[in-house]
């Protein structure tokens, strides 16, 4: 591929990496946690612990009966004092396990170093270790290292490009554990038979293109091994990191509209998912904390903290230097894909890789003013979609036209929305139109069976007289 | 807490519809000073004219319909000096602000305003004056001659002449003498409507949008190259029919107007190479002198349908995926 080679479209949003410098800092000083048992798509975990409970770290508290789903494990040790529904950060009633932190972190003994000697052993100590996709899809990884038959994948790409303005947690994650990353990067190779990773790291983080270079060719050196881990520098561009572009910049393979990266023989894991892996191996602990990014103007001290999951995130603000003013927004990701709370009592989950707090200023929505056709939104849609389209009949709430302009290849990364000079909700709007696509397909399938039922009845009463 | 809640993405760019509209105001003022140097302060008088009315127009209207007022989106303004800059530097001051009113009112707020207008509202304007005022509307005035830095037509202080075209018409080869030189076009000093006529300056202004990323040149170019290539293969000398009528000020500020004009990159080439096409096709043939203003009004209509037409594909749409 010629160098430079990237998705057409994208945008340059202002970087806001201010954390970059800012080594992680580890928070403990938590009263109490409170861990949902839903944290990512698929039904709840079932709850094994009751009130009164001791617990420790990494001990099991939710059970993964659902084959998609992960178990939960306890992130602090105390003791349980409640187990109840909780409104999650979505606005969804969703059983949640609150300890009460004794402050030791006291490791349960179940967590020992894990003896792997097969790829369905791996597979299993992946899932049991209750990881998720830590980019902030948070897709249960184990899903991921299970393709269909014949979609084996041949190249593992490492998601590193951290293309989010405001984040950089992998990019502390890279500078403060390569060894952990490269690690976690051989044993997916080996047990899942990939022969060839790529990490792709944006080109404003020289460093960490560095550090992870010295690190390979450190472990090649120490090991003698002759794995082939490439890093490769992109463009720097939103949204270098959504999982289709990422492929596409990396190794030219296009993932079909509707498909997933499998369907290309490609296996995407993020460069933090990686570093559990990696560090897992090591001392069993299973996904109990997060690093996440703090940041925005609201904030007296942005940096980045690593935390125990579950942990509340006044708390967290608060153990991080607190606010200078009133936060006007709070957002549990980034400022492109992020999720604007309405409440802010809610606790750190897997998901979590960046809390920006707001003021009145950054919060400032500007007002919608009629679309003028400059074609911005077409040319920095990564999709190639056209979303002034999208948008006239998401408003006109017309099904055929939204699936004229294929609506739902929509991927959210927020592009239009940003560019619109005329400062459309887009995004929104594609959303809403996403919804009455969905909603418009299930009523024919409904009608579909329907007439057939019906079909059928009158086949059968021609049959009868006979 | 008081926590606002809103869709993502939550950061936007600078760029809004008022910074644009007035990056391109800020690109038409080296053809309003021009306009001043070469026809006095008559035609600085009749752009202030044109912007005023289009201004109140706009104002009043949207209060009679009890609409939000939209004149601090500064389009108004854009479309005022458009208009006055398709207008001869000789119109009488009532006809400029008849067509303030038919650009503002009729064209674009009886369509619905800002974005749903579906042709160029200055355009259009100007080609209802051109219809409804044949006589002044090409009553043209030469430059002063004050300026003449090249050389010294005969008549030149003379209130009215023929255009660079209309004598390339007319005359055909013989008239090649009458004709101005190609610096004299390039400057402005020549018969022609009040922004037009000064390729220097609306040069000046089209590199102050494109450096502001204001407009991208797929239209301009598809237009000029393909106008340019007819009527040279025609014969005609492509060096005069770019620097002489309106096709300069018509390809740069008229066909890229976003609201008449495609969003898609192919539809925008179309949308440029069929104005050229147009273009060339009345310069040759017909006898009105509105070849540009035309051409583009034409494309203006279809461009939905090129919208429609050049929808790109959705990335991953191709089954097939190349050798990694």
């Amino acid at each position: 591929l010629p160098f430079g080679h990237t998705f057409f479209g994208g945008v340059h949003p202002k970087g806001n990496k201010n954390t970059h410098d800012f080594p992680s800092i580890r928070l403990d000083d938590f009263a109490s946690v409170e861990i949902l048992l839903q944290q990512h798509v698929g039904p709840p975990c079932v709850c094994v612990v009751k009130k009164g409970d001791h617990v420790n770290v990494g001990q099991l508290i939710g059970r993964a009966d659902h084959p998609m789903t992960v178990p939960i494990h306890a992130s602090v040790s105390g003791e349980v004092k409640d187990v109840s529904f909780v409104i999650s950060a979505t606005g969804a009633p969703v059983e949640a396990v609150t300890i009460i932190s004794d402050g030791k972190y006291t490791v349960d003994p179940s967590c020992a170093k894990p003896e792997v000697n097969s790829r369905e052993n791996f597979i299993k100590m992946v899932r049991n270790a209750g990881l998720v996709g830590l980019g902030g899809a948070t897709f249960p990884v184990h899903i991921k290292l299970n393709p269909p038959k014949g979609s084996e994948p041949d190249v593992l790409v490492v998601n590193a490009a951290e293309c989010e303005p405001y984040i950089t947690s992998d990019y502390r994650q890279i500078c403060e554990h390569p060894d952990e990353i490269i690690d976690g990067i051989l044993a997916v190779m080996k047990w899942i038979s990939i022969p060839r990773a790529i990490i792709g790291v944006e080109n404003n983080k020289p460093l960490a293109t560095d550090i992870l270079e010295r690190e390979i060719t450190k472990q090649r050196l120490e090991t003698k091994h002759e794995s082939d881990i490439t890093v490769k520098s992109l463009k720097t561009i939103y949204p270098q990191g959504a999982e289709k572009m990422l492929i596409y910049s990396l190794t030219g393979r296009k993932v079909p509209a509707g498909k997933l990266p499998h369907d290309v023989k490609v296996l995407v894991m993020n460069v933090s998912t990686l570093r559990f892996i990696g560090k897992h191996m090591k001392n069993g602990i299973p996904l109990v904390r997060k690093r996440l990014t703090l940041d925005g103007s609201a904030l007296n001290t942005p940096g980045n903290v690593n935390v125990p999951i579950g942990a509340k995130i006044p708390d967290v603000i608060a153990a991080a230097g607190g606010t200078k003013e009133e936060p006007s927004k709070i957002i549990m990701g980034g400022a492109m894909m992020g999720f604007a709370l309405d409440r802010i009592e809610c606790g750190i989950i897997k998901a979590n890789n960046a809390i920006l707090v707001f003021g009145s200023k950054e919060a400032r929505i500007p007002p919608e003013t009629p679309c003028i056709h400059c074609g911005r939104c077409v040319k920095v849609c990564p999709m190639n979609l056209m979303p002034t389209g999208i948008d006239q009949s998401a408003r006109r709430q017309e099904p055929e036209g939204l699936e004229y302009y294929n609506v739902m290849d929509c991927i959210e990364c927020g592009c239009c929305t940003y560019i619109c000079p005329a400062k459309r909700y887009l995004t929104q709007s594609i959303r809403n139109g996403k919804t009455l696509v969905r909603a418009e397909r299930a009523r024919a399938a409904a009608e579909q069976k329907l007439r057939e039922a019906e079909a059928l009845r009158h086949a059968g009463k021609e049959d009868a007289p006979k | 807490m008081n926590l606002q809640v809103s869709s993502s993405p939550h950061i936007r760019d600078n760029v809004t519809t008022k910074s644009l509209m007035r990056d391109v105001i800020i690109a038409t003022v080296p053809a309003i000073i021009a306009s001043g140097i070469l026809f006095g302060l008559r035609a600085v008088l009749l752009i202030l004219v044109s912007v005023f009315s289009c201004v109140v127009f706009e104002y009043f209207l949207r209060r009679i319909m009890k609409r939000d007022n939209t004149i601090s989106d500064l389009t108004a303004i854009v479309t005022g000096i458009l208009l006055a800059f398709n207008l001869p530097p000789t119109l009488p001051v009532y006809m400029v602000v008849i067509g303030a009113f038919f650009a503002i009112v009729v064209v674009k707020q009886m369509f619905g305003g800002l974005g749903n207008n579906f042709v160029n509202p200055a355009l259009t304007a100007r080609i209802i004056l051109a219809i409804a005022f044949p006589n002044a509307m090409t009553n043209w005035s030469v430059p002063s001659g004050a300026f003449n830095f090249v050389t010294s037509l005969t008549g030149a202080d003379l209130v009215s002449s023929a255009t660079p075209l209309a004598i390339l018409k007319s005359q055909g080869v013989q008239g090649a003498a009458d004709l101005p030189a190609y610096l004299d076009l390039f400057l402005g000093d020549k018969a022609g409507c009040i922004g037009e006529v000064s390729v220097l300056a609306l040069l000046l202004g089209v590199i102050y949008m494109v450096a502001r990323r204001v407009i991208t040149l797929w239209i301009p170019l598809t237009y000029i190259g393909t106008v340019l290539l007819v009527t040279g293969l025609a014969g005609k000398d492509p060096v005069y029919m770019l620097l002489s009528g309106g096709l300069f000020l018509g390809a740069f500020f008229m066909a890229t107007d976003y609201v008449t004009s495609p969003v898609t990159r192919s539809g925008r080439i179309i949308f440029g190479i069929s104005c050229g096409l147009i273009t060339a096709v009345i310069r040759l043939y017909g006898n009105m002198a509105e070849g540009v203003s035309f051409s583009i009004l034409l494309m203006n209509i279809i461009t939905p349908h090129l919208d429609k037409f050049t929808m790109p594909k959705p990335f991953g749409e191709v089954k097939k995926h190349g050798k990694a």
